[in-house]
């Protein structure tokens, strides 16, 4: 019990009781700018019935759905090449290597991005000597997706690399000793057992995407807001803590249904659809 | 004979590997860049951002807050993922998995989430923008990777040799300090380091919690929020250099285990 008693007194009284207090505090009232504990769920009532509200969270949403697959689609070649083509040596360092970004200012990568984005920033001098562009990137979706990308890429290549590294190899010999060209082994072997990686990475980026304010807000312009500025902004904006903890539980309602279907989905069995 | 195919997949990885590291290259290069809005061609070589930053006596106030957090941070943090780390390798117990999942769930939770409602609970009990506001949200989000990191290593353990030293007749205290800590002490160091880094890096939570005992990634989401700034580059290669001498000391532990065993 005395080796129990140290994770379970921390972790409750500032991780447990903390998130069950932002459900209370949903529940209370606002009144001449003073918060006052009640029962009452009136900011409920008032942000579900914005609009400006289903819009942030239907742009929230698309968003990170967008990254999820878009990020998984770019990470795959690089997972597939890391895993099947290079020695195992090659493959360590390489997933070490990509573990050097977490430990990077995320802050400060942001806003290398955000001068490399710029109108007359890097990239665009790089296109206007193929007498291309400037292209507007900052403060667009773009911006956003560029951001999430950056956050989210490392992380989803090396869960693929691991998943795609760990398949029995006879298997791949296998099929392509039974005539399966390559397209088709990577469709119909290699992706159905790497299944879970796959969609483990797909969830990490898209909480990770979910819930980030820094990318929205400095690349994407936070115009319109995505659910996570929403919460910065009522929150910042004197004493409206009780509506950002309305928008801060629908988050978590959502994260959770989405990671519940997820595992769902990866640990169905073979053959039963 | 390597393929066209292998050949072009190659190349994409090392695309890749651009893209991830072209933000942290970029802001190394312009931290010794003179203009003001980086662009190539490059302005010429100066070392005026940097003289900038250390001149600069709030930016040693928020290198004091964050190098006292994150010290706090590790220690607390490695002391509770050891005895969870632990209990999880000694016991079976009715609800063990509801316990796991309260050890390894804080890094699901959006950063935003968690600081806000660690921002109201502190608020409540009168301990938001304090000068251990930060530290203990911080403890939070940190034990999990050092609970984990040590589980590995005692998985590593022979589970005998633990009862054997009891057999022999040392107490349960003794055996674990003679038996299990030597053991997991690469690990422990291995988690002190890794976590100080994580928390010495995070910049949400402390943003929300933090009120004037500013950090250093929070100085730097302020200075982020106004124009465009080189400072930030120059503090960037700064942190970069700590974290990852952190994290390399912490790889370096890890790894003993492999050339030992």
């Amino acid at each position: 019990m005395l080796w129990r008693a140290p994770l379970l007194i921390w972790q409750i009284l500032f991780f447990v009781v903390p998130l069950f207090f932002l459900v209370y505090l949903s529940f209370w009232v606002v009144k001449n700018y003073r918060m006052t504990p009640a029962l009452d769920p009136v900011n409920w009532i008032k942000m579900l019935s914005r609009d400006y509200f289903w819009s942030a969270y239907g742009l929230t949403l698309t968003m990170a759905t967008v990254a999820a697959l878009l990020v998984s689609l770019l990470a795959f070649p690089a997972a597939y090449t890391l895993a099947f083509k290079v020695s195992a040596r090659v493959r360590q360092l390489a997933v070490f290597v990509l573990i050097i970004p977490f430990f990077t200012s995320y802050l400060v990568r942001i806003y290398a991005w955000q001068t490399l984005l710029a109108e007359n920033g890097v990239i665009n001098a790089f296109f206007s000597l193929l007498n291309l562009g400037p292209f507007t990137m900052l403060n667009t979706p773009i911006g956003t997706m560029v951001g999430y990308i950056a956050l989210t890429l490392p992380l989803v290549v090396i869960l693929q690399t691991i998943s795609l590294a760990n398949i029995d190899r006879s298997l791949v010999e296998a099929a392509h000793n039974l005539g399966c060209g390559k397209l088709r082994t990577i469709l119909t072997v290699i992706i159905p057992l790497a299944k879970n990686g796959i969609i483990i990475g797909m969830v990490f980026c898209f909480i990770l995407s979910f819930g980030d304010f820094v990318s929205p807000y400095y690349l994407g312009g936070s115009k319109p807001p995505t659910l996570s500025i929403l919460i910065i902004d009522t929150t910042k904006a004197g004493q409206q803590w009780p509506k950002a903890a309305v928008v801060a539980i629908t988050m978590i309602v959502t994260l959770f249904i989405v990671a519940i279907a997820a595992v769902a989905a990866a640990y169905k069995r073979p053959g039963t659809r | 004979m390597i393929s066209f195919k292998s050949i072009l997949l190659r190349c994409y990885v090392v695309l890749v590997f651009a893209v991830v590291f072209a933000p942290i290259i970029a802001s190394f290069v312009f931290s010794f860049n003179s203009d003001r809005f980086p662009t190539v061609p490059l302005g010429s070589f100066t070392t005026h951002w940097y003289q900038q930053v250390i001149s600069d006596s709030e930016f040693w106030e928020a290198f004091r807050n964050s190098a006292i957090t994150a010290i706090c941070t590790a220690i607390v943090a490695t002391i509770i993922g050891f005895s969870a780390a632990y209990t999880d390798y000694r016991y079976q117990f009715f609800g063990k998995s509801v316990y796991l999942a309260l050890g390894l769930l804080p890094p699901t939770i959006p950063l935003v989430i968690f600081g806000l409602a660690m921002l109201a609970w502190l608020s409540r009990l009168g301990m938001s923008g304090q000068s251990y506001s930060v530290f203990l949200a911080h403890v939070v989000m940190c034990t999990p990777f050092a609970m984990a990191i040590i589980r590995l290593r005692l998985s590593q353990m022979d589970e005998s040799l633990e009862a054997a030293a009891w057999n022999l007749g040392a107490s349960h205290w003794s055996a674990l300090r003679h038996v299990v800590l030597p053991f997991v002490r690469p690990a422990i160091i291995s988690a002190l380091c890794l976590t100080a880094a994580v928390s010495f890096d995070e910049f949400a939570v402390a943003w929300f919690v933090s009120g004037l005992n500013k950090t250093v990634p929070v100085v730097v989401l302020e200075i982020l929020q106004g124009q465009v700034d080189p400072r930030i580059n120059a503090i960037g290669t700064f942190v970069f250099l700590t974290s990852m001498t952190l994290v390399v000391i912490s790889q370096v532990f890890l790894l003993t285990r492999t050339t030992k065993s």
